[in-house]
Parts: structure tokens; sequence; C-alpha cells
């Protein structure tokens, strides 16, 4: 062989052995699973592990898995016992005697007692909002026995089972070891009595969480209905993965490398229902509700007409359309700041939203003192969903003749600022948008962007006291009836008020590969009674 | 050379003060609130507060600045803001993936991209010369996403060889840590491999026009001898330098190829923290990565010494 082909021969090998190298790669499979193993991509990355500590869907969610609750919400929002077996309530509705189920453990194998249940929900209402206001009207919490505890009201009080059953930022039960811990202060042990068992050797943020049947949960013997009913673990395991390339995680769905996807984008939707292999479920009977939430300390938005204006510039559909895309996943209207499709649904007051009349919108500005001042309307262009929605905010503010200033940023930075009292022109805002669902938006006392306490209220700070004053009053009605009426009251005031404006309601579904079954329509991505078939 | 080694090591010093300094100010001074990403969604002002507070993040800036220069004198990167666990086994436990996806990276590249561009060289001008370095241009022309989307749609999804997505560590399963590298390191290679292609090329085409090369077609020698033993090798020096540098890039600019394939690396780690201001995990990750090119850069010029017997410090 001459050198010219020896050369040449060189580098064919060289070649060869570069793909077969590759090929060897390719041909290595994964071995087979041992067990049964639900691999689920999440909407987030699950960092912070306190659910007391933040308000982070992602560790709402992660609190789901490893705790249990008091009550938990069936399908009619109704709240039903879940750790509590009998309650009691006394005829002058002031004292609530409740016992738990019997035989429930602690992730360690202790028992669960009443001091752990009055030890958490101490804890959870020192921050979460709803618990927060039942604690002011609570007289004492006390443990009766091991598996008894009483609560005692100052004054009667008509959401107490809603607000130990509500469906956000729940009280989770932790043992009373761990619940002691200061409500500012991040909990490091991590052991809940729920029906999986979270993995901390095998968490890896910013890529998997893992967690395990707890084989000595007890479920209760009612069927699971929505976050109520029996909590059975169907797998052995289950892995959180965090994916955030939305590409890439509807390529792993297609593969089969993972089995649920929790919040696919809404333009892939389609995309997705026509795969055989895939199944898209709607899992959340009420969905998301759009915010355009205008910040009420400065002018114009401190004037409740300038707040009417924006009732006029907003055409649902159009942002429907923007943002969702696909008809069968949003309503075409729905005035209701309490959620259509609940009990608390009503169409009082909303007809200024219904029908766009940019000249009234106009009208109303110049009423409220607007004189072509800039407007800063901050844009989150990293978020698909409040990016679209801003942007048709912006071409129908410009048609209502207001002079727009748009900021773009990412959704972090806009957190940041939204939190932040500063005037709009030094660092401060008067528009942003964002989104609210489940069962809690259904709720005067819950919804959190519809809290009207000034100072106390969300960002944004709405403020109307009469407003505040009329949910307090629905808050102590337990009478169904007279709360009907009282809630319409509450939501004409609030299109005088107009805490923030409805721009729609729509629903993300949830993407699986065929064989999984038992999915829940339970608001959120829950993963009891889920199996793989 | 112990006296330069030593000399250069000690000059990361100041590179890493004003690397600390710069970024430190860079993250404290931007508007952004780390307590408001930590509250949530739907916290209420007063939570924030209370959080910020909590974090000392109210506190002045220079006696953050001191407290966080005091900790780095003696080793300690602090701890993540969000994840409560210290950066520097934060970055540990992401190094494997990047590591890995470099050195496959550099392996791809390197074996493909030289022989390509010896044989471009060899065959300067004519048709298998165009075709290289047209190919070359097409490799440099595609951006990393959009190859890694391509990949795998045609190798994972359509003919199913390969996974989408994720990492698997090599001490848990040698087989799969290869299979879950193939994909990003083609995708993130074809890139360098050009590069280093056109610079084996042009360097190449330099050294053939010598004299001694000359001399040693006019021996008698063979081609292929001539062309590994006396042009390549004096071609090496800048084709080292690029390919280290490469290296150095790679480490850096990882976040594409991590974040198309799902692989938690140094990249994703950085960006993560980014989008959610954890700014200890951001500054580690930072001088981290400066201490790194650093490093490289200096092993570098050692090789030179190798190659080039006529180079000494």
């Amino acid at each position: 062989m001459s050198e010219h082909r020896k050369f040449r021969f060189g580098v064919a090998v060289h070649g060869a052995l570069l793909a077969a190298g590759v090929a060897a790669a390719t041909m290595v499979a994964p071995p087979a699973a041992a067990e049964t193993t639900l691999k689920a991509v999440v909407h987030a990355d699950l960092k912070i592990l306190d659910p007391v500590w933040t308000t982070a869907f992602i560790t709402n969610r992660h609190g789901y898995l490893i705790y249990d609750n008091l009550f938990g919400l069936n399908s009619k929002f109704e709240p039903q016992p879940q750790m509590v077996d009998k309650w009691t309530v006394s005829a002058d509705k002031l004292t609530y005697t409740f016992t738990l189920r019997p035989g429930m453990k602690w992730h360690d194998g202790m028992p669960v007692t009443a001091a752990d249940c009055v030890a958490s929900l101490l804890r959870s209402w020192k921050r979460e909002p709803m618990g927060q206001r039942l604690a002011s009207f609570v007289a004492s919490l006390d443990v009766v026995d091991a598996s008894t505890f009483r609560l005692t009201l100052k004054e009667a009080y008509g959401l107490v089972l809603e607000t130990l059953g509500k469906a956000a930022t729940p009280a989770f039960m932790m043992p009373e070891r761990i619940a002691k811990t200061d409500a500012m202060t991040q909990i490091t042990e991590y052991v809940g009595s729920g029906p999986f068992i979270f993995v901390k050797d095998e968490w890896r943020p910013g890529n998997k969480v893992v967690y395990r049947k707890f084989a000595d949960y007890v479920p209760r013997k009612e069927k699971a209905d929505y976050l109520s009913g029996g909590k059975v673990a169907k797998v052995d395991r289950l892995e959180w993965l965090y994916i955030p390339d939305h590409n890439t995680a509807l390529s792993a769905l297609q593969a089969g490398e993972i089995d649920y996807y929790e919040a696919p984008p809404l333009d892939f939707v389609a995309v997705l229902e026509k795969n055989p292999k895939l199944q898209v479920i709607d899992i959340d009977p009420l969905g998301t509700q759009g915010v355009l939430r205008p910040n009420h300390l400065y002018p114009p938005f401190n004037n409740p007409k300038a707040r009417q204006a924006l009732l006029h510039i907003v055409k649902q559909e159009d942002y429907m359309r923007a943002v969702v895309g696909n008809p069968r996943l949003y309503r075409k209207f729905c005035g209701a700041y309490f959620m259509c499709g609940s009990d608390n649904e009503s169409d009082v007051g909303a007809e200024p939203l219904r029908k766009q009349d940019f000249a009234k919108a106009k009208q109303l500005l110049k009423e409220a003192g607007y004189n072509g001042e800039k407007i800063v309307v901050m844009q989150p262009t990293d978020r698909a969903q409040y990016n679209a929605a801003t942007m048709v905010t912006i071409q129908n503010l410009r048609k209502a003749g207001v002079n727009v200033d748009v900021q773009a940023m990412d959704w972090s930075t806009l957190l940041s600022r939204r939190a932040k009292k500063d005037p709009p022109y030094e660092g401060g805002y008067h528009i942003f948008h964002t989104t609210q669902g489940g069962p809690d938006t259904a709720m005067p006392v819950a919804n959190t962007w519809f809290n009207s306490r000034c100072e106390k209220a969300n960002p944004g700070w709405a403020c109307d006291l009469e407003l505040d004053k009329l949910v307090e009053e629905w808050s102590r009605e337990s009478d169904r009836t007279k709360r009907k009426a009282i809630l319409e009251r509450i939501q004409k005031r609030a299109y005088e008020s107009v805490p923030y404006v409805i721009y729609g309601q729509y629903t993300q579904p949830i993407a699986v590969r065929a064989n999984v079954k038992g999915v829940l329509k339970a608001g959120i991505p829950i993963y009891w009674n889920i199996e793989k078939q | 050379m112990w006296v330069y080694v030593i000399r250069r090591i000690l000059a990361v010093i100041p590179v890493m003060a004003v690397v600390a300094v710069v970024v430190f100010l860079i993250l404290h001074l931007s508007p952004e609130d780390p307590a408001a990403i930590i509250a949530g969604d739907n916290a209420k002002s007063e939570d924030i507060d209370a959080i910020r507070q909590r974090l000392g993040l109210d506190r002045p800036l220079l006696i953050q600045f001191l407290e966080w220069v005091g900790r780095l004198l003696t080793g300690d990167l602090g701890s993540s803001i969000f994840l409560n666990r210290p950066v520097l086994q934060l970055i540990g436990e992401r190094v494997e993936p990047t590591a890995a996806l470099a050195v496959t990276t550099t392996i791809f590249s390197v074996v493909l991209a030289i022989p390509l561009g010896v044989v471009a060289a060899w065959k300067a001008g004519t048709w298998i010369d165009q075709l290289i370095m047209g190919l070359a241009v097409l490799a440099f022309s595609f951006p990393v996403f959009l190859i890694g989307y391509g990949l795998v749609y045609g190798l994972a999804l359509e003919w199913e060889l390969l996974p989408v997505q994720g990492f698997v560590s090599l001490s848990e399963d040698p087989g799969r840590f290869l299979a879950h590298l193939v994909l990003p390191t083609i995708a993130l290679g074809l890139v360098y491999t050009a590069l280093l292609a056109r610079m084996t090329r042009a360097t190449m085409l330099e050294i053939l026009n010598e004299d001694y090369i000359r001399t040693a077609r006019a021996k008698g020698l063979a081609n292929g001898r001539v062309l590994i033993v006396h042009a390549l090798k004096n071609a090496a020096v800048p084709i080292v330098t690029t390919v280290g540098v490469g290296i150095a890039l790679l480490i850096g600019g990882v976040v594409v190829t991590e974040s198309v394939f799902a692989i938690p690396g140094v990249g994703r780690l950085t960006i993560d923290a980014v989008l959610q201001r954890d700014y200890p995990v951001i500054q580690g990750v930072i001088l981290a990565v400066a201490g790194v090119y650093v490093l490289i850069n200096l092993a570098i010029d050692l090789t030179y010494t190798v190659l080039d017997p006529r180079i000494r410090y």
C-alpha cells in the first residue's frame, strides 16, 4: 500500500471509529424499571420546600404530596373531612371540636396527634391571609386529647371549615417539633403524613425531585373527588423533572421519556391532541382568571373613574385569542370576579366590561383628570401568556388616547418592581398583568387581587374599605342564601371600585401519555390515584 | 518555569478581586429583589419586606459586601438564598454534566476537525477543500438550538435512536451516560469543529509553503508523513490555542445546549440563578468560571513549551 493510500486508509479508519463510537452509544438501552415510576415535567423548579414560607405554586403542590390536610374540597367546592374523622359544632357556632382519624402516621413512623395539628394551624395562620382572618376570630385553640382538639371563637365566623380546607396555600399538617419553627424561618426537616415521601437525598434542584409512596399511609375510604376522598398512591415512585425548554419537554413526552406534562404551552395543545399516544386533559373545572392590575396609589388610577375606563377598553375575546388561541379552552366572556362556574358566579355590575367603548373610556379618563401623562405598563417578555395580554392592553390603551410607556422586562424583575410603592416614573408602575385561579379565587376573602385593604392589599394596593366591609360581612354569614345576596352587593361595588379588570377566564390543560390513567380533576396537578397501565 | 507558573497563579488574585467587585456591584445595584421572587406570585408587600429583612438584604451594601468578601477569603462562597445550601456544593453537583459535555465536545471537535482541516489544506483549491470549507460555513451559520432541535427531531423522535433529554452520571450507567451525551455533543461540537477545521487548514496552508516541507517532499517522504510529522506538528501551537480557548468558551457557554437538552450543568445553574436573582450563586459561579478560564490559559501557555522547544518561560 502506498503512503498516499495509507494516509487515506488512516482517515477512513478514523471516521469509522468515530461512527462506531456514536453507534455503540446509541445502542445502549435503559435498564428495565423494577418499580412503577411516574415521570412528570412540572411548571417550575422546586427550590423552597416550606409551604408556609412562600406562596409559590410549585411549593404548594409539593405540599400536597407529602403533607395532608384537615379538610379537603370536593368537586362542588365544599370542605370535606380529610385527616379529620368527625367534627362537631356547638349550637352557638362558637366551639368546633375535631377528632382525627385513627392510625395516621408521620413519615418517620410517629403517630399524628392533635398537638401536631394545633401547632401546624398556628404556624400557617401567621402567614396565610384567610388563616389570619380566621385567627382574628379565635379565642383559643386547645388540645383535648391525643386525637382531639377544640377551636373556640370569640364570635361566629362563617368560613371555619372553608379556611381549614382551602385549596391554595392550605394549612398543611406537620409534626409539632417542625411546626413550632418561626413562620418567617424556613423549616429544614420535611416530614409529613401525606401519600408520598420526599426523598431528600435524590433531590437535585434545577433538575429532579423524587418522591416515593408512603406505605403506611391510610387513605380515606371515600372515592377521590377533587382534593377530598381517598388519596391512594398507585405508583411506587414519582419523579418531578424540571425541563424549562417547552420544545424539549414536548419532545420528551412524545418520545415516552416522561409520562406527564403539567403545563404545556397553550399553542402546543393542538399538536398534542393529534398524537394518539397522548391525552390532553382539562383538570381544572374553574380555570384561570386573567388580571389587569392598575396601581391604585398614583394618578390617574387612584381615581375610580380611571379604573372604570379600563373596563371599557377591554374586550375579553381579543385577549383570549392572543393569550390562548384555541376557543375550546376559554370562555367568550366572564364578568364574575369570583369565577364563572363557581357557586359565587355573578354577572351583577359587569355591563361596562361586556362592551368595548373607547369613547366612554376617553371620557372617564378625562373626568379622572388624565391629561396625556405617560402610563407605565410593565411587559414581561419571558412569560408568553402575560406578554400577550400586555400587548393587547397596550394597543387598547393607545386606542383610548393614552400615552403608553411600555417597559419590557423579565418576570422576576416585574415581581420585584410591582412590590415597590415608588411613583411610576421613579421605579414604580401603573399597570401589570397576572393570573389567578381555583376555588380560592371564587371566594371574596381568599381572592388575592380582590383584597382591597389598602396597605394590606397585594401590589397595586386596591383601597376600598367599603368593599372590604362587605367582604367581612360575607365571611361572617353562614347562611348560603344570605351570602349570595351579600355577594351580589360585593360584585356591584367592585365594578364601581375596580380592584382589577378581568381580561378573561381560560383553562390550562395537562398532557399525559395514553397509558396514564386515573388523573383527577382536582384543579391543580396532583399525583395520587394515577396509575401507569 | 516554576517561577513563571507561581507568578501566573499569583496574577489570578487581582483578576479575581476585580471580577468579585464588579459582579457584586452589578448584581446588587440592579433594582431586582430576590425576596419578591421567594415570596411567590401572590405575596403581599409586608411578606416580601419580612423576607428581605430575614435574608439581610435590607442592610447597607457595604456591610453585605464586606461580609461576602470575608467569607470568600475563607473559601466560603456563601449559600443560595433560595435553597439554603452552600454554593460550592451546588456547583459541585453541576460540574460533572458540564465537564462531561466539554470533554466529549472537545474530543468530537478535535477528532473531526483536525483531519478535515489537514485534508482541506492538502487538497487546497480542489472540490474536496471546497466541500469541507462549505460544510464548515454551514456549521458556523446554524445556531446551536436549531441544530439541537433538528437532531432531537431526527435521531430521537423519528428514528428513536437516542434519548431526547437529560443526563445520567458516568458512575450510574456508562452506557446511558454516553447515549445522553451524543446529541448535545454533536449540537455543540459542530460550531467548534468548523472553527477548528478552518484554523487547522489556514495554519497548515502556511506551513505547507515553507521550505522545509518542500525539502521533505524532495527527499521522497510520503504525503502522510509530511503532513502529520512535519507540517501538523509545527502547526500545533495555534491549533492548541484554539482548542484551549474553545474549552474555556464551552465551560462558560453551554447554557443553550444544557437548556435544549435539559442537562443539569453549570450553565443551567447560572441561568436559573440569574432568573431568580440568587446573588450568592451567580457570584460563586462567575468567580469559579473566571478561575477556570485563568487556569486553562495557563495550561495552554505551558503546553507551548512541549510543542515548541524554542518557547521557554
